[in-house]
């Protein structure tokens, strides 16, 4: 685990080094035009308005991390070669590859929460004080993280056998086909075989369904988020990502460098 | 060409003699077997290419050689040769095709081999947004090291290296040769017992090459046992215990660089001076004049019967030598035979 550990302060590092973080100046500016704005043209739904724009911030903002820096974890220390002295050293693939993903895991898990104090603040500015529906924000954030860290996990598998730009393609397309696996493993068409049908049943099991991250819709409209759902969530999550890392692990423990 | 002191001392196939199948020394018959501190059996590496990688390039073929403990050991090839091949299978950065390798009596698909080797890629580059105590502090931290004996190995090497003025800045700022010192402070920062460089001399200048001619050999002092690659032909001249030829994947000699350019024979050369600068004799035509001295070529066989030609003439005989060649021309030779054997075999194919 030291190892690992070691891995993934140096990509925290990294990421803050390469300005990474930067985006929370753009999510301040972002949140400091609604707070304004939605005071002058939106009555009575201020709060609403700040939460929605605030979480979907969060989410692409993330979103736009998660893949172009995920890709680039492994394909950039492959390309720049900064790999060639790592792994001569006593380090296993596997422990390199988690590291990275941990590191950054964690610059997600920094960025979301600078981000989810900056939306509090615009919250307090339209409606103070804060009321007791709005710390449900704080499920609806996590979730967020999950859906982000997992997306870091496919970006990571993708990475190891593909080039960059096939592997940014394919975690979108990932992403976007998530979106929609609960509706993919519910739908009835009536033209379509019962093979079909079960097939695309398989396919949206094996999908990641993010549809189960997203709760902002209820949040915006101040009702609470399930606890059953922050559980079931978090448990798919290190289930799916456990599976997605262990192979990405397997594909790179064999993969040669050039 | 070089000439020789020696003359005609041992013929060309009895030169190849004191060096055994995979080129190291012959242990069986002196009966005290050094441990080997890198050995290679049948390695091999093939590349898919082509349309669907149905074709296969060979990199390596089936190369067998050992280094032993505390030499150092120069491997010599022309670009694309298989000598960075063959150190990246050694690091597990590729995996082989077929054969097997061991480093310290470890095979190297085991990780903890690393713990006492130290490896410097060709063209190191390093996380560019980390300055050069802050890379060498990371990578020190994946050799049980404490805090205080991290820190203070990283500033001793990195004043080894004369990168002590240079110690805080970002690695982006810096030049290729001293990406290089970064490189070559990372790989014996843990003390290894094993060291493997990949070129390196690449991208530093003559001070900078000195100066990592001077750390290899101190690093055989302390009895460490150095495996590095190189086209640099003088530095490998100056500094191996022993060298390897790869040509085309192949090992193509192993040995002494002294046994090495001594395989091949190239006849003798006989340097003179004459009396009378008028005078006319067979031999005269065939030998170049640089100044007052003539220097001509002459096979082994005609050696006494151009001398004879020379004391008739009277030519006063400053020296006579055998002509061997240098580790450059034995390298181009192999390089050229390799060459010519590719271009047969395509045109048989044709």
């Amino acid at each position: 685990m030291r190892n690992v550990w070691v891995v993934a302060t140096n990509t925290f590092r990294e990421a803050v080094r390469d300005r990474v973080l930067y985006n929370l100046v753009f999510f301040a500016l972002l949140m400091m035009g609604a707070a304004i704005l939605v005071g002058q043209i939106s009555i009575g739904i201020e709060r609403s308005v700040i939460i929605s724009l605030g979480l979907t911030a969060i989410s692409v903002i993330g979103l736009f991390i998660a893949v172009f820096i995920g890709v680039g974890l492994v394909s950039k220390e492959m390309d720049k070669r900064t790999l060639y002295a790592l792994l001569a050293k006593p380090v296993e693939r596997w422990q390199f590859l988690i590291g990275k993903f941990a590191g950054l895991a964690m610059t997600l898990a920094v960025n979301t929460a600078a981000m989810t104090i900056g939306l509090y603040l615009a919250l307090w500015t339209v409606e103070h004080p804060l009321v007791g529906s709005d710390w449900q924000l704080l499920p609806a954030v996590y979730l967020i993280l999950l859906k982000l860290v997992l997306i870091v996990a496919l970006a990571m598998l993708f990475s190891c056998f593909t080039s960059p730009f096939l592997a940014i393609l394919f975690t979108v397309g990932i992403y976007v086909a998530g979106l929609f696996a609960g509706e993919l493993r519910t739908m009835q068409a009536v033209n379509l075989s019962p093979s079909t049908m079960r097939g695309f049943r398989a396919i949206s099991y094996l999908l990641p369904n993010f549809e189960n991250f997203n709760v902002m819709g209820v949040v915006a409209h101040g009702r609470p988020v399930p606890l059953a759902l922050v559980w079931q969530s978090t448990l798919y999550a290190i289930v799916y990502g456990a599976m997605v890392l262990a192979g990405a692990s397997l594909i790179f423990a064999r993969r040669n460098l050039k | 060409m070089r000439p020789s002191a020696e003359l005609g001392s041992i013929a060309p196939e009895e030169r190849r003699e004191p060096t055994n199948v995979d080129g190291g020394p012959d242990i069986a018959k002196n009966g005290n077997m050094p441990s080997p501190a890198i050995e290679i059996e049948r390695l091999s590496k093939e590349y898919p290419h082509g349309f669907l990688n149905l074709k296969k390039r060979k990199s390596l073929e089936d190369l067998t050689m050992r280094v032993e403990a505390g030499e150092i050991f120069g491997f010599l090839g022309p670009n694309g040769a298989g000598k960075s091949t063959t150190i990246k299978l050694l690091m597990r950065l590729i995996f082989p095709t077929s054969g097997t390798a061991r480093i310290l009596g470890k095979s190297i698909e085991d990780v903890s081999m690393h713990q006492n080797i130290g490896y410097l890629p060709e063209q190191p580059y390093f996380y560019d947004y980390l300055t050069a105590t802050e890379v060498l502090d990371y990578f020190a931290r994946f050799h049980n090291l404490t805090t205080a004996d991290r820190r203070e190995r990283v500033q001793k090497l990195l004043k080894k290296v004369g990168l002590e003025t240079a110690k805080k800045i970002q690695l982006r700022k810096y030049s290729k040769g001293m990406l290089q010192r970064v490189g070559l402070a990372q790989t014996i920062l843990h003390d290894p017992q094993v060291v493997v460089l990949d070129e390196p001399m690449s991208g530093l200048d003559p001070l900078g090459r000195r100066e990592v001619r001077d750390i290899i050999l101190e690093l055989k002092k302390q009895g460490r046992t150095v495996l590095f690659s190189t086209h640099i032909l003088s530095d490998a001249e100056m500094l191996c215990d022993r060298v390897g030829v790869i040509v085309g994947g192949k090992l193509r000699g192993v040995g002494t660089p002294g046994e090495m350019v001594g395989i091949q024979s190239q006849g003798m050369e006989i340097l003179f001076e004459l009396e009378n600068a008028a005078q006319r004799f067979p031999l005269l035509e065939k030998a170049t004049k640089t100044g007052e001295r003539y220097r001509v070529e002459s096979s082994e066989s005609e050696l006494y019967a151009h001398l004879n030609e020379l004391k008739a003439a009277q030519a006063r005989i400053l020296s006579v030598a055998q002509i061997r060649p240098t580790l450059e021309e034995f390298f181009m030779n192999l390089v050229d035979a390799d060459r010519a054997q590719a271009n047969a075999v395509e045109v048989s194919g044709r």
